[in-house]
């Protein structure tokens, strides 16, 4: 009855091009955000932020990046752990060696620029490799980065096992210490990612993307130069990701080695694409969400019923139920949590009149 | 230095023919299912952990003696219907209709008998062939159940999808196999000879050290190849499962049950997987870190083609060689040049070797050849 959009009419091409065309959708998304913004540092406690807000906007950035390559461009990868890590090495690198730039938003996207820069280099092979061979192989660039964070002493600053603290941070003279500054800084660059991602899937280099994702040859046979538009893919999905290591490492975890960003972490943020449907950013957002909460509540429940358990069978527990919960997931909706919300929309447009 | 060189090649071989037969229980699944089956590690870790605590003595902290007896009696039902089956296509082909109660009271005669074995070696600790048949008989109840409850409803589904449900397959596995039979390192006792062998003694000074274990391993692996090439050439089985892998719709319309025939392949891949966990368990210990040999698997996949079967043998023989070769010899060269902490290169240069290769030949080894229209 309210979700309804009878009457709007648009009338200049602008209007008619906005991202959200119905104005409920829009009203919606401006209070979600503006409640993110005003309301949740009102009330939310610590454990809230450090726990669950920032781990999920942060992987939710990730997995807008692993969307764009996989969901829009079709391309599989399985280094995105890597990936991360080239972020958050990177920024920490000039950060510990260019005090001057105490910025910490020049950091992070300097870390993104290197992570896109690397991503390009191990798309390279996409061009002659595809399917399932490419998420095989983008596992070298996973396993060769973890190696390479390990080992190289330079790029840690000589310290043993690789781990390296970061401390004093800063953004335009503000400076980030409580967890609440942490969340707002996250979640300012969330939302201009966001943005970004979107108005680049919407226009021409996000159409040239799923023209090759849908059939490579196709495209390259009504002119899209599947060399550039797979490079644009990984760098662009890269940059994002890389971004998103960058402030896991500096704004969630502080002090770090490069076990944070081993294979689990692929296939974490892998999960959240697939969980949240792929080819959708809001997709990416519920995803992160299922994927951040699950955990956390599969840990809490047996105490709520007043079960006690060890903590490894607990853990153990735990990996059976999730693995259960991704197979029940993909069995009930294999095009994820996106597809479920536009079929809860659309039932919403016609209720409570469905004829 | 070259006994040194010979010496690493036959240790990286030996490993090698361990990748292989994890590879080949993907290349099974892929080629039946076109499914990328990432459980295959988790399998392996499931299936050893089964033998290793099956055959190990029971301790009441962690094992439960109903684990023992379900076993015991999963072992008695499969023992069962193998003989209900065996009886009823060689001795009463076209018995009555009566035919389903008979299955039931042998399926129940298995499940005493199993109970009785399973009480009659009291604190678990069963001799190691009976573990082996039970494993064997619970990888496939494993298959039956992925099966129908997976499988079954992802039919015509992309392949990320399945991909993705394989890796739930393999949390469920890792946590529910460490859940019965708990997760602190176990040995496999295999009784193979531990003292170290020397060949060659009058060629090289010192000779070439080989431990014989892995020599056993890879004579199990081998035997273990030529079984499955002859099931694969030589059977009905074989010919609907080769029919099936060709094309599924063709496979289908003339009668092959696609079903029966994914339940075959999983049980045979899980029977890979036990052959894997036993050699594996026993060579270095059964532990949780096994079931990431499937990664060690992976390039083995893309060097040797996903669809081939002597690709994974070869892919697995060169990515083992290769990848001791390059520890031995190229990682301390890498380690002075730039001033590493430590080699551990062996990590990502299988992964290297692999990709280098796709790039000029992206199907592997001996995949077939991809031919594209649009």
């Amino acid at each position: 009855m309210l979700y309804r959009e009878a009457g709007q009419f648009k009338t200049t091409y602008v209007a008619d091009q906005q991202i959200f065309p119905i104005l409920q959708d829009r009203m919606f998304v401006l209070a979600v955000i503006v409640a993110a913004f005003l309301a949740v540092p009102m009330f939310a406690s610590p454990y809230l932020y450090t726990e669950i807000l920032i781990p999920f906007l942060i992987l939710s950035m990730a997995a807008i990046g692993l969307n764009i390559l996989v969901g829009y461009c079709g391309q599989v990868s399985l280094g995105t752990g890597g990936f991360m890590a080239v972020g958050a090495y990177a920024a920490y690198n000039l950060w510990l060696r260019v005090p001057e730039v105490n910025n910490l938003i020049v950091v992070f996207l300097f870390g993104g620029v290197m992570a896109a820069a690397v991503g390009i280099l191990f798309g390279i092979p996409s061009l002659r490799i595809k399917g399932f061979y490419l998420a095989v192989a983008t596992l070298a660039s996973q396993f060769f980065l973890d190696w390479l964070f390990a080992r190289v002493k330079w790029l840690t600053n000589y310290t043993p096992s690789g781990s390296v603290a970061v401390g004093k941070l800063e953004v335009f003279g503000w400076h980030i210490d409580t967890p609440a500054d942490r969340y707002l800084l996250i979640l300012g660059l969330v939302v201009v990612a966001t943005l970004v991602a979107k108005n680049l899937v919407r226009g021409h280099i996000g159409r040239s993307w799923m023209a090759i994702r849908d059939m490579d040859i196709a495209a390259e046979i009504i002119g899209f130069r599947p060399l550039r538009t797979k490079l644009t893919a990984f760098a662009v999905s890269s940059f994002f990701i890389g971004v998103s290591g960058a402030m896991w490492a500096f704004l969630r975890l502080g002090a770090w080695e490069p076990l944070a960003f081993d294979i689990n972490r692929s296939f974490q943020i892998l999960f959240m694409v697939i969980i949240g449907g792929l080819g959708s950013l809001l997709g990416s957002f519920l995803g992160a969400a299922f994927i951040v909460l699950m955990p956390i509540l599969l840990n809490q429940l047996p105490g709520w019923f007043g079960i006690r358990m060890s903590t490894a069978l607990l853990s153990h527990l735990e990996f059976m139920v999730f693995g259960a919960m991704i197979v029940f997931f993909l069995i009930v909706e294999p095009h994820g949590l996106a597809r479920l919300w536009a079929v809860a929309k659309e039932k919403l447009r016609l209720w409570p009149f469905p004829h | 230095m070259l006994g040194a060189f010979l010496e690493t090649l036959i240790g990286g071989l030996l490993t090698g023919v361990l990748y292989s037969l994890v590879a080949l229980g993907f290349v099974l699944i892929f080629k039946a299912s076109g499914v990328f089956n990432f459980a295959q590690g988790a399998m392996v870790l499931f299936a050893a952990l089964t033998i290793a605590r099956l055959s190990g003595e029971i301790d009441n902290k962690e094992v439960h003696l109903a684990n023992f007896v379900v076993a015991a009696a999963i072992l008695g039902v499969a023992v069962a219907l193998i003989g209900w089956y065996a009886w009823r296509e060689y001795v009463a082909r076209g018995a009555g209709p009566d035919e389903r109660r008979k299955m039931q009271m042998l399926a129940a005669v298995g499940a005493l008998v199993g109970g009785i074995a399973a009480y009659s070696y009291g604190k678990g600790a069963w001799p190691i062939w009976l573990a082996i048949a039970a494993t064997a008989a619970i990888m496939g109840l494993l298959a039956y159940a992925i099966e129908r409850l997976v499988l079954r409803h992802l039919v015509n589904q992309e392949g990320i999808i399945l991909f993705m449900a394989t890796l739930g397959i393999a949390n469920f596995l890792d946590g529910f196999g460490q859940t019965l039979w708990g997760s602190d390192i176990y040995k496999i006792n295999l009784g193979l000879p531990k003292d170290p062998l020397f060949l060659f003694e009058n060629v090289f000074p010192g000779g070439l050290l080989v431990d014989p274990g892995e020599l056993v391993a890879a004579g199990i692996a081998a035997g273990l190849v030529v079984v499955l090439a002859i099931f694969f050439q030589k059977t009905r089985v074989g010919r609907a499962l080769r029919a099936v892998a060709d094309d599924h719709a063709a496979a289908q319309s003339v009668g092959i049950p696609l079903n029966t025939i994914w339940l075959i392949v999983w049980t045979v891949s899980g029977l890979v997987a036990l052959a894997a966990g036993l050699i594996w368990g026993a060579k270095l210990g059964v532990q949780f870190s096994i079931s990431l040999i499937a990664l060690k698997a992976l390039p083995v996949l893309i060097l040797g083609g996903f669809t081939s079967v002597p690709g994974a043998i070869v892919g697995g023989l060169i990515i083992g060689a290769g990848e001791k070769l390059s520890e031995v010899f190229l990682a301390p060269v890498l380690v002075k040049a730039f001033d590493l902490a430590g080699g551990g290169i062996e990590n990502w240069f299988a992964y290297m070797l692999a990709l280098v290769f796709l790039l000029f030949r992206p199907q592997g080894l001996f995949g077939e050849r991809i031919i594209e229209r649009v």
